[in-house]
């Protein structure tokens, strides 16, 4: 049985990442205006359109903002937020652009290291090619050049406009644009970095690709983009990883995601996300509003979300697939935990509209301490998608008696060959699995381990190997204490 | 009383009552089982032969209230469950829970490492304990593709009794209670059951076989028969006294059987 002080003391430890980096940084004034965004654009030295398309965002996202129109539906509390106090723009003081690893500040080197991930060439064996991005700007990315060899572009979004315009202008905002919701918005006007991939036709991407997003200062809003294309038969696998230091006052990160999948072309993209959820009173933390979508454009594609959500104070996040193609296959598959006084509102959202589509949507909610957690999911189906295929099941777990769960399903089908299959069921640790835990000489404590990783190991399973064995251990990490 | 051994005192139950919720279901159980020997407990549904089979095994909803229950002269009673099962108290369960997602060898290698940590051995790793286990599979007639299935999800009544003794083998207690281990076993299933807690049986060891039928008893022959009524032992024999039960049923230890219609 685990003591009070022993719990506390978890608790006060169970955020590993909550250091901060003393590095020179430029940054922008606090506040949100259009001159911000010329501000941003002028640091990236921006082709014309991009600057009118980030201008264009910034005044619907104004209006919006002016109308009030946030958006109010999901299960979550939080004070409104102050947009103009906030840092949109935070980049590591260097005017070179970086060509080796030995260019770049000492210091956000050991903080990648300390987050466990391998810039350095010399670590090619895990066999993982990572772009990672400190506060807004991508700081390195490896193994371009073997993936250059064949065809694949792994860059930052800010070089990628640079040296691929076309592919850039032709699908940025192409399946999220930048009227799709308000965070979007704000992150179409605002945008930072992030990641840009492209994988050329018939070509299966030879590594993992990784992005690692990282808060550090303070203030700051973290606004990251990404794109991914697969052509046709190409394949990619992508994961990104997150964390932030321990702050008092709430961090926004609001990211925009997009995939775009060709004929036969599959896109798998996996995150584990370790935002600082705040304190075990629910004081600071990252408010984390992402939309991330794909586009299953071609015949026979194929796009998968996995994500493991243990992070963040709020996440409020719906990956979703756009079943154009015929025949197309959609699929996500998610682990949210919330603790202390997280709140999670997370779910997927598959549209079909190409025949023959089919979709998957296996949604694991964990609720401890105060937590709130919530599965939100559409399921809409076409007059044209004939013979499409949905099937989805959320579960949720209860751990203790002050959190909670909720299911939101929402189905619309326009035709009649169809066929959705819908399951949920909410779950506490039985007493009879305990006693038989025990009886057996395991521990309480252990046979929570053991009955939480079996509740997510049909999302973890889909997670490459190195990441499952990663995702393992961030969940115990972040649930020592909490049972027992 | 015929074959009493002369090992040590394995288990030593004096006067035990216990309730479940308010009411009280053992009123009184008394029971000595000594190492290498084979007890049956037989007893008509609704006798409490499960809630003492619980009670020592320490399960939170069932509450002794008073008497004793020593295990190796240990006092059971105030042990937590999972320190009975690492001093050596196995429970077969009439019916094994399932759990979802968690293998059946990851399972049973988080007990016998439990066990081991607490006895100061070394905990195995993977690639040994499944060694261990794949030998023991042979004992209950299984193959290794059990092993990598989730604990009990989806087994048949015979898969999930086998994996309860195959659990007997891994853990190797000094006490087994076998709670209805026959119950839902069809006659093969039976046999390969019993077949396996005879291969288990050794003269460190006892083994207390809880059961409703005789029929378990024409595999492993048990050292004294008791028969509970009543959350009492109203009698205790040899083997033939599970002879007599099962011609005669349990109707002559019952005090209303006088007053019930025959049927």
């Amino acid at each position: 049985m685990t003591t009070n002080r022993e719990v506390k003391e978890a608790a006060s430890r169970s955020y590993r990442y909550g250091w901060v980096t003393d590095v020179e940084s430029d940054t922008a004034p606090k506040g949100l205006s259009e001159d911000i965004v010329r501000w941003i654009s002028a640091q990236k030295d921006e082709p014309e359109w991009l600057l009118e398309w980030r201008l264009k965002a910034y005044r619907h996202f104004t209006s919006l903002l002016e109308k009030e129109q946030l958006p109010q539906w999901a299960h979550i509390q939080y004070p409104a937020i102050d947009f103009q106090d906030m840092i949109y723009y935070s980049a590591p003081k260097s005017k070179q652009k970086y060509n080796s690893l030995e260019e770049i500040d000492p210091e956000i080197l050991k903080t990648y290291e300390k987050l466990g991930i391998p810039l350095q060439e010399q670590k090619r064996l895990a066999g993982v090619a990572v772009d990672a991005i400190f506060d807004s700007v991508s700081i390195a990315t490896t193994f371009k050049e073997e993936l250059a060899k064949q065809g694949v572009i792994f860059s930052s979004f800010s070089e990628a406009v640079h040296n691929y315009p076309e592919l850039i202008q032709k699908y940025l905002g192409s399946v999220v644009p930048y009227s799709d919701n308000f965070y979007a918005a704000l992150n179409s006007a605002v945008f930072s970095d992030g990641s840009f991939c492209y994988v050329p036709k018939g070509v299966r991407c030879p590594f993992e690709l990784t992005t690692y997003f990282r808060i550090n200062t303070q203030s700051v809003g973290q606004f990251e983009r990404t794109l991914i294309v697969a052509d046709e038969s190409a394949y990619v696998s992508y994961l990104e990883g997150c964390s932030a230091p321990m702050r008092d006052e709430h961090q926004l990160h609001a990211a925009v995601v997009e995939l775009v999948a060709l004929d036969s072309g599959e896109i798998k993209y996996s995150t584990i996300q370790n935002w600082y959820p705040g304190d075990e009173e629910g004081k600071g933390g990252v408010y984390n509003f992402v939309t991330k979508r794909g586009k299953c454009q071609g015949n026979n594609s194929k796009i998968s979300w996995t994500q493991v959500e243990t992070g963040s104070a709020i996440t409020w996040k719906y990956p979703s697939v756009i079943l154009q193609g015929d025949n197309s296959v959609g699929e996500f598959y998610s682990v949210a935990l919330t603790k202390g006084y997280q709140q999670a509102d997370t779910g997927s959202k598959m549209t079909h509209i190409g025949k023959n589509t089919r979709s998957t949507i296996i949604a694991k909610t964990i609720s401890a301490g105060h937590g709130s957690g919530t599965y939100r999911g559409l399921v809409k189906v076409m007059p044209n998608a004939t013979h499409s295929w949905n099937f989805t099941q959320c579960d949720s777990l209860l751990l203790g008696d002050k959190c909670s769960a909720h299911t939101t399903p929402y189905v619309e089908v326009r035709n009649n060959s169809s066929h959705l299959e819908h399951e949920a069921f909410t779950s506490r640790v039985s007493e009879e699995q305990l006693f038989y835990c025990n009886q057996r000489g395991i521990s309480v404590e252990e046979a929570h381990r053991l009955i939480i990783n079996g509740f997510c190991k049909e999302v973890f399973k889909q997670l490459p190997f190195e990441f499952a064995v990663e995702a393992t251990r961030l969940l115990e990490a972040n649930l020592e204490g909490t049972v027992g | 009383m015929t074959q009493q051994s002369n090992g040590t005192v394995v288990l030593e139950v004096k006067d035990l009552h216990a309730k479940v919720g308010e009411t009280e279901i053992l009123k009184g159980v008394n029971l000595r089982v000594k190492a290498g020997e084979v007890h049956a407990i037989m007893g008509p549904n609704g006798s409490g032969k499960s809630t003492l089979a619980y009670v020592l095994a320490g399960r939170p909803t069932y509450t002794a209230t008073s008497g004793q229950a020593l295990f190796q002269g240990q006092n059971l009673l105030t042990m937590l469950p999972e320190a009975r099962a690492r001093a050596g108290l196995f429970l077969s369960f009439q019916q094994p829970i399932e759990i979802a997602g968690v293998r059946y060898d990851e399972f049973l290698r988080a007990g016998y490492n439990a066990l081991r940590k607490s006895r100061s051995l070394p905990e195995v790793g993977v690639l040994e304990f499944n060694k261990m286990l794949s030998s023991k599979l042979e004992i209950v007639g299984m193959d290794s593709t059990f092993i990598r299935r989730y604990v009990n999800e989806g087994f048949s009544g015979g898969e999930k009794k086998r994996g309860e003794i195959l659990q007997m083998a891994v853990l190797e207690p000094r006490l087994a209670i076998l709670d209805e281990t026959d119950s839902g076993l069809d006659v093969d299933a039976l046999r390969e059951v019993a077949q396996g807690i005879n291969r288990l049986k050794s003269p460190e060891n006892a083994v207390v076989l809880v059961t409703h039928y005789q029929r378990i008893l024409n595999y492993v022959v048990p050292d004294v028969v008791h028969v509970l009524v009543e959350g009492r032992i109203v009698a205790s024999g040899g083997k033939q006294l599970a002879m007599e039960i099962e011609s005669q049923g349990y109707d002559k230890y019952q005090p209303m059987a006088a007053v019930r219609p025959a049927s």
